[in-house]
């Protein structure tokens, strides 16, 4: 064999293992959109978010209390975790740098980008929930802005570290001080990839169950206190799905298509929003 | 290609450049280093106001590391220190008490790529002046046209004030960083290579501008392109391995240079 058909043979060998990894991959993805769209759509009404969650075996039913327990504690915490997030990201990439500080920092948050869910969910309920004595929407916020946080580090710094010196140098040439580089020109061009980051963030943490398990834990009745139980979306699922009702269980496939829905929507706006502002 | 240079000299305009030599900028025993690297050896030179004046050598021999002294930017780097002196109008801007954001209110700079911000053209050339100056919103709206007029841009974006710098070409941006230079009115604008991403005509545009520009402020111009030094400047320093080898007048250095090594540069035998 001439070394130019040994070439193609490569080639093509190479192209179809890619291509049967990525047909692999896209099988299971598809078979999951499937079914909970499958499962989930005959759950679908409006009574989904007028009616909270019922007791079991009743004529009614909906999502209505999990569905804002949900929105308050994804919108809570983020707005939480975001600012913290950000700030530390500038520490990093900005100020820190190479310094011990940073880099100690910058491996604790590596830690926990990698840390399981659960761990955040077991240590918020060790020192918020057993000292006040009952489960909380408060101690699930904590929880889900402890999965937040790292992750928004992260993509901030790795942001802002693209942003070329020359743009930074420019800044400083007319005169500008350090915070005011930073807030005006470096932020700002890097604010698409850090905004990015920060729905990626949401879209996480919007199906995280584990963590409230142990903190927020459910509430079976609407009500948005936050130091009582809260209930949200992933841990109704949880209760539902493994339950022997079929209304139930209904219930669970549609709370689990909203969540798919919700997660999907924020995906396709991260990306849209990311590309539009590179091509400005 | 001395010839070549001797025609370049020969075109552009006469002009009067010998009246009022008052030194602007001086270097005394002037010393840098990358680390323990000696960049800049006891670089002595003065630098005369409204004048231009142009740093030519081959790469790595210094010139864009002397420029970014005169405004102190390698200070962003910690690795990278100065010594000597280096005075601008009779002050050390090397100096203890001297604060580096007012320093580059005075000193301006062009970089070689062109860099506006991420933000409207308006905002773009507003951003330094606001830093320096409290005006009012049409003292600001002057000093944008005027800024942008002085650049030759003015015809070209007044229509949309309002939209991203970065939706220009690139020979519109590098004029556009030039009048966010110039709007905070320093006395001194750095030039670093800043016609080497540009195209011919963009070029052209620019080095108008620079010759124009003199008159208002002292220009210091680094480039790799010994033409363009002809053009542009009234004296040109040639530096080599870190030292400065030879500062005259433009005329003279690229048509009876004293030193054996700059004659060789110009002349392309070495370089």
């Amino acid at each position: 064999m001439d070394i130019t058909a040994r070439r193609k043979l490569t080639n093509r060998v190479a192209l179809a293992l890619s291509l049967g990894a990525m047909a692999f991959g896209v099988f299971w993805l598809a078979w999951i959109l499937w079914d909970v769209l499958r499962l989930g759509v005959g759950g679908m009404s409006l009574q989904l978010f007028t009616v909270d969650t019922p007791p079991p075996n009743s004529a009614v039913g909906g999502l209505r209390n999990a569905i804002v327990g949900s929105l308050i504690l994804v919108g809570l915490s983020t707005a939480v975790g975001t600012p913290m997030g950000v700030l530390a990201g500038i520490y990093l990439a900005e100020y820190g740098q190479t310094s011990w500080l940073a880099k100690a920092t910058r491996f604790i948050n590596d830690i926990l980008l990698s840390a399981p869910s659960i761990v955040m969910g077991l240590f918020v309920y060790a020192i918020v929930v057993s000292r006040m004595g009952n489960f909380s929407g408060l101690a699930g916020v904590i929880a889900l802005a402890l999965i937040v946080v790292p992750i928004v580090v992260r993509t901030t710094e790795n942001m802002l570290i693209l942003v070329p010196n020359s743009l930074r140098e420019a800044a400083y040439g007319v005169g500008a001080p350090k915070w005011q580089v930073i807030k005006s020109v470096t932020l700002r061009s890097a604010r698409a990839g850090v905004t990015t980051g920060i729905l990626l963030a949401v879209a996480r943490i919007a199906g995280e169950t584990a963590p409230l398990l142990f903190t927020a834990l459910s509430n079976q009745f609407f009500s948005v206190g936050l130091l009582e139980p809260m209930a949200n979306l992933p841990v109704t699922i949880f209760k539902f799905a493994m339950s022997p009702f079929a209304d139930w269980q209904r219930l669970a496939w549609a709370a689990v298509f909203l969540i798919t829905l919700g997660v999907l929507a924020i995906n396709i706006i991260a990306r849209t929003y990311f590309h539009e502002e590179i091509k400005r | 290609m001395k010839e070549g240079l001797a025609s370049v000299l020969a075109e552009r305009e006469e002009r009067g450049t010998q009246q009022d030599k008052k030194v602007l900028i001086s270097a005394r025993n002037f010393n840098f280093y990358y680390g323990k690297f000696h960049a800049l050896k006891n670089i002595n030179m003065d630098i005369y106001r409204n004048h231009v004046t142009a740093f030519i050598g081959p790469s790595g021999c210094g010139k864009s590391t002397l420029l970014r002294c005169f405004n102190r930017m390698f200070e962003l780097y910690p690795e990278q220190k100065a010594d000597g002196e280096l005075a601008l109008d009779g002050q050390n801007i090397l100096a203890k008490g001297v604060d580096a954001t007012d320093l580059r209110a005075k000193v301006g700079m062009v970089f070689q790529k062109p860099t506006p911000f991420p933000m409207s053209i308006y905002e773009n050339i507003a951003f330094g002046v606001g830093l320096h100056e409290s005006l009012t919103k049409s003292q600001m709206d002057e000093r944008v046209e005027w800024a942008l007029r002085k650049c030759a841009l003015w015809d070209e974006v007044k229509d949309k004030l309002g939209q991203s710098g970065m939706s220009l070409s690139g020979g519109q941006q590098q004029r556009l960083c030039l009048a966010r230079g110039i709007a905070v009115k320093p006395q001194v604008v750095l030039f670093d290579e800043p016609t080497s991403a540009l195209d011919p005509i963009s070029t052209a545009k620019i080095e108008e501008l620079v010759s124009d520009l003199r008159t208002e402020f002292t220009i210091l111009i680094v480039t790799h392109n010994m033409q363009q030094a002809a053009r542009v400047s009234d004296y040109t320093a040639y530096m080599y391995l870190g030292e400065l080898i030879e500062y005259e007048e433009t005329d003279t250095l690229f048509i009876k240079p004293k030193q054996k090594a700059t004659e060789d540069y110009i002349t392309g035998r070495f370089g």
